[in-house]
């Protein structure tokens, strides 16, 4: 008895003699408390909960407390939000509107046909033209897009991705005509094709041909565009289409992982294009594990770097990423709770060390956000990071027993995932195998059940719920026009460029597609001579094909 | 035992946010109910063809992308065309404004589901609404 007394942990004793006591009197509410991701939680963490915590400091190997030794105290967070639709001079009104309300940088979203490397004028695009983002078909839409805006001057995310070869074109040559040499851009093209065939699927070519893209823009931007990020490896899709946040961690940095081989592959050295390497993360509900993902983030992918590829630079150690929060937490009911919503994700998002966030509308689980709803979200940003305190000091939750386990678990978790990934091939086979749009349907479905039998709540929604209208002022109506003011000045752009010029450039990329030969200086003419982004594509599927995604449920 | 309702989900348009589809396609699949998911990007023509062939009583489209007045118009004409009307009720599931939902009504689509429906109402307005299905 004396002896189970003195190798009894100090945990297990006030178990045993504060907490049952208590919990006899007062039982607690839930047989189970687990995260949104579903993780199980304990009701107390010491520091005999497993995990030394606190040896890390950050600006330093493996980056877990973050990437500046500083934090936030020289420079805050960039807000950039993400924001696009109807024509490009619609789209180029609300920037400049978002760079006069105090944002510092922006973020292109096109609409779906651009996405799908479709002109206006197809049919596939009928109804969809300037809905979901703004329609950019020919250098003449980028041109217009950025009218006004010197791109010298600010930095740019372009969230492209099947043709982001094209458009990341079309944009150096508006910077050419303004002037702007393009070792000064600053900016990042998403250009993250694994998580299209994995979570958003706007895919175009099979996966093959798709990483070839990749890897051109990587190699022509490392000599001639030296300071942009050349993808977001993008775990915020993924997060969006069900994973947890475990899945969101491990297969976003097992993408990177499958860019890094690829590149090597293409003949690069890792310290030449790793560097411009960045990532996107979600900020979900959850904000404790939220917080725990993105330090996990940035000690993974230190590790990663340093000890799979032998990268030498620390540059190429160092993750940095852009969050956005959470859409699918948004409700179409009671939309102002949303507000809320959103300002804890970004706080979430702010403790765990972001270089850029977007917070969301109000409004945007029914429409894309009116101009007020969109001001309120870089207001949110504003109160943060102005009037609370959250910045002045760096990762306060190092050190956290709970934030400390998490973090590790989530890590743990991950290299378990790249292993499996690892047998499968890699990522493009585990994806061609099905694997991991598998297990993200299978949470979102598990999800849906919780949310179901009411064992996760939802406010406003099924639980809380109220009657009545949505009750917001107003949200974006998208003008049915701007399909055909689209479609007419692309008849217009086709009008007047020389036709010979564009086949000889559209004939040049179809002859290098077979080959080993860098497509971007060939995009770049094809962009010059007003090629469409139609066009560009469809000589590439002549030679490539196109991807077909297997229905499963 | 009653024969199974034959369901197709369907998502139409360029947009490939299929999470709301698979999600209710296996809630009706666990509901009993046999469900053909035809994938991303059909066509209106795709999709009543599918559900022509799988000799279906519910046709659910999931529409997030705001195309649906330009997509479920077609789907309905097609129908009518093949004279399918009376046998296969339409369904939408999405993103859509509140002030569509009565055009949608007026065209023949009898359910609009809005985010936030659960499933089991789903479940509970096929099962109450499809054409019952008959034994071949």
């Amino acid at each position: 008895m004396p002896d189970t007394q003195a190798t009894e942990s100090a945990l297990a004793r006030w178990r045993r003699e504060v907490l049952a006591p208590s919990l006899k009197k007062v039982p607690e509410r839930q047989d189970e408390f687990t995260t949104v991701s579903g993780r199980p939680i304990e009701v107390l963490y010491t520091r005999e909960s497993g995990e030394p915590a606190g040896a890390e400091v950050p600006g330093s190997f493996p980056y877990t407390r973050g990437l500046y030794p500083d934090g936030y105290r020289g420079k805050p967070w960039t807000i950039r939000q993400f924001a696009g639709f109807g024509t490009p001079e619609e789209t180029n009104a609300r920037y400049r509107q978002l760079l006069a309300a105090g944002g510092t940088g922006l973020s292109v979203a096109f609409d779906l046909p651009t996405l799908m490397g479709r002109d206006p004028d197809e049919d596939v695009s009928r109804g969809e033209v300037g809905k979901c983002g703004v329609s950019v078909s020919s250098l003449a839409d980028m041109e217009a897009l950025f009218d006004g805006i010197d791109l010298g001057a600010v930095t740019t995310s372009m969230t492209i991705n099947s043709p982001a070869a094209m458009l990341f074109a079309m944009y150096l040559v508006v910077a050419e005509r303004q002037g702007v040499p393009w070792s000064t851009l600053a900016g990042t093209v998403q250009n993250d094709i694994l998580k299209e065939f994995i979570a958003q699927k706007e895919f175009i070519y099979p996966p093959r041909p798709s990483m070839r893209l990749v890897t051109d823009l990587f190699a022509f931007s490392a000599s001639e565009v030296p300071k942009w990020n050349t993808i977001s490896v993008s775990g915020y899709h993924i997060r969006e289409a069900g994973a947890t946040a475990a899945q969101e961690l491990a297969f976003t940095l097992r993408n990177g992982i499958e860019y890094v081989h690829y590149g090597i592959a293409a003949g690069l050295d890792v310290d030449a294009f790793a560097p411009r390497i960045s990532f996107f993360f979600n900020a979900h509900n959850d904000f404790f594990e939220e917080i725990a993902k993105f330090r996990a983030a940035r000690r993974l992918w230190a590790l990663v770097m340093r000890e799979r590829f032998r990268a030498r630079n620390p540059r190429s150690w160092q993750l940095r990423f852009h969050a956005q929060t959470a859409g699918v937490s948004l409700t179409a009911q009671q939309p102002y709770n949303n507000v809320v919503r959103t300002a804890v994700q970004a706080m979430a998002a702010v403790l765990g060390g972001t270089q850029s966030l977007h917070t969301n509308s109000l409004d945007e689980a029914l429409a894309l956000p009116s101009a007020e709803a969109a001001t309120l979200a870089v207001r949110t940003q504003q109160i943060l990071a102005h009037e609370t305190g959250l910045i002045d000091v760096v990762d306060p939750f190092g050190g956290s027993y709970f934030v400390e386990q998490l973090t590790a678990d989530l890590e743990r978790e991950a290299l378990a995932t790249f292993a499996a990934i690892d047998d499968l091939g890699g990522m493009v086979e585990a994806i061609e195998n099905g694997y991991p749009q598998r297990e993200i349907a299978h949470s979102a479905y598990d999800y849906q059940q919780a949310v179901e039998r009411r064992e996760k709540i939802v406010v406003g929604v099924n639980e809380f719920a109220s009657d009545g209208a949505a009750g917001i002022p107003s949200t974006l109506y998208i003008d049915e026009t701007a399909g055909e003011r689209q479609c007419a000045r692309l008849a217009a752009v086709r009008a007047r460029r020389n036709q010979a010029q564009v086949s000889r450039a559209l004939e040049a990329l179809v002859r290098a597609a077979g080959t080993g030969e860098n497509l971007m200086p060939l995009l770049l003419d094809a962009v010059r001579a007003y090629a469409t982004l139609g066009e560009m594509c469809a000589a590439l599927r002549r030679v490539w094909g196109e991807y077909v995604e297997e229905p499963t449920i | 035992m009653s024969p199974r309702i034959r369901v197709v989900i369907a998502k139409p348009g360029l947009d490939g946010h299929d999470r709301g589809a698979k999600v209710i396609a296996r809630a009706l699949r666990d509901a009993g109910m046999e469900v053909i998911y035809t994938g991303l990007r059909q066509t209106p023509e795709q999709i009543v063809s599918a559900a022509l062939q799988e000799d279906a009583q519910v046709i659910g489209l999931s529409i997030l992308s705001g195309a649906h007045m330009h997509i479920c118009p077609r789907v309905m004409a097609l129908l009518d065309e093949k004279g399918l009307r009376d046998d296969v009720m339409v369904v939408v599931g999405g993103i859509i404004p509140d002030v569509d939902v009565p055009k949608l009504n007026a065209m023949g689509i009898k359910g609009v589901f809005l985010p936030g429906t659960p499933m089991q109402a789903i479940v509970d307005f096929i099962n109450a609404n499809a054409k019952p299905a008959v034994t071949t």
